[in-house]
């Protein structure tokens, strides 16, 4: 997990597995970190993570709840048919703001 | 791919009540449904499925006591997998789970698991085993694209 600025928007790239242990924790801490640091616009860039759990989707709604507590906006960016099918399923598709390409969803944050 | 017709066990073991038994598990009974002639988008789905029960029984079942095991069945009959995955816990009851899809629960963190179970699979059943725990038992059949 890496995080980048593209203008005022941190971008984070996960890859792999967000499941229950090392990877849940791995991006419930890098979010923490970026809200205490005063980031308001975030955009989670999913398009190399092959493979989410409920654990997972936990973190994802937790980030979403806790990032809009602290004034800030979480979007996801580069959903996978599994993942995208996953949050569909759970009916949290429409609760997310979810973009397919990062220039345009950089630019919504706007 | 031609089956049995007769039901088959193809995997009985017991698991220490660890998050390396769920990935150890989940990796075991993934084998099995690729040689019983699941494609992979099936198989994406029965492992979502058993990880979410593997978690359950080892977390919420068994808490993690190393004194408890969780106890996996696989078996085969016809064009149907069955996997019955059971711990040592206090239990639950089905109809006190909150519907993560209702209004109010949709950003909760948890309480997911047993609907993904359920929307992965073609058919769940939970039960309580006699003297503690719970038993829960995931199918998954063949289509005919397969």
């Amino acid at each position: 997990m890496s995080t980048r600025q593209v203008g005022d928007v941190t971008v984070v790239d996960v890859s792999g597995r967000i499941t229950l242990g090392e990877g849940s924790s791995t991006l419930r801490d890098s979010l923490r970190d970026l809200t205490a640091k005063g980031n308001k616009k975030i955009l989670l860039n999913l398009s190399d993570v092959s493979y989410i759990d409920s654990s997972g989707i936990g973190e994802l709604v937790s980030g979403f709840t806790s990032v809009a507590n602290q004034g800030g906006t979480l979007k996801l960016l580069g959903l996978t048919k599994r993942v995208k099918d996953l949050l569909q399923i759970t009916k949290l598709y429409t609760v997310f703001d979810v973009h397919e390409e990062e220039a345009h969803a950089v630019r919504s944050f706007a | 791919m031609a089956l049995d017709t007769g039901a088959r066990e193809i995997h009985d073991r017991n698991y220490p009540s660890t998050l390396e038994s769920v990935d150890l598990a989940e990796a075991e009974i993934l084998k099995a449904a690729e040689r019983t002639g699941f494609n992979e988008d099936d198989q994406h789905r029965i492992g979502m499925a058993v990880r979410e029960c593997l978690v359950n029984a080892v977390v919420h079942g068994n808490r993690y006591n190393r004194r408890k095991q969780v106890h996996v069945n696989v078996s085969i009959s016809g064009a149907r997998l069955t996997i019955r995955i059971t711990d040592q816990g206090e239990g639950f009851e089905m109809q006190e789970v909150p519907d993560p899809l209702h209004d109010t629960n949709l950003l909760r963190h948890s309480g997911r698991g047993l609907f993904l179970m359920g929307a992965f699979m073609d058919d769940m059943k939970v039960r309580k085993v006699e003297p503690a725990g719970t038993e829960v038992t995931l199918v998954k059949e063949i289509g005919p694209h397969e």
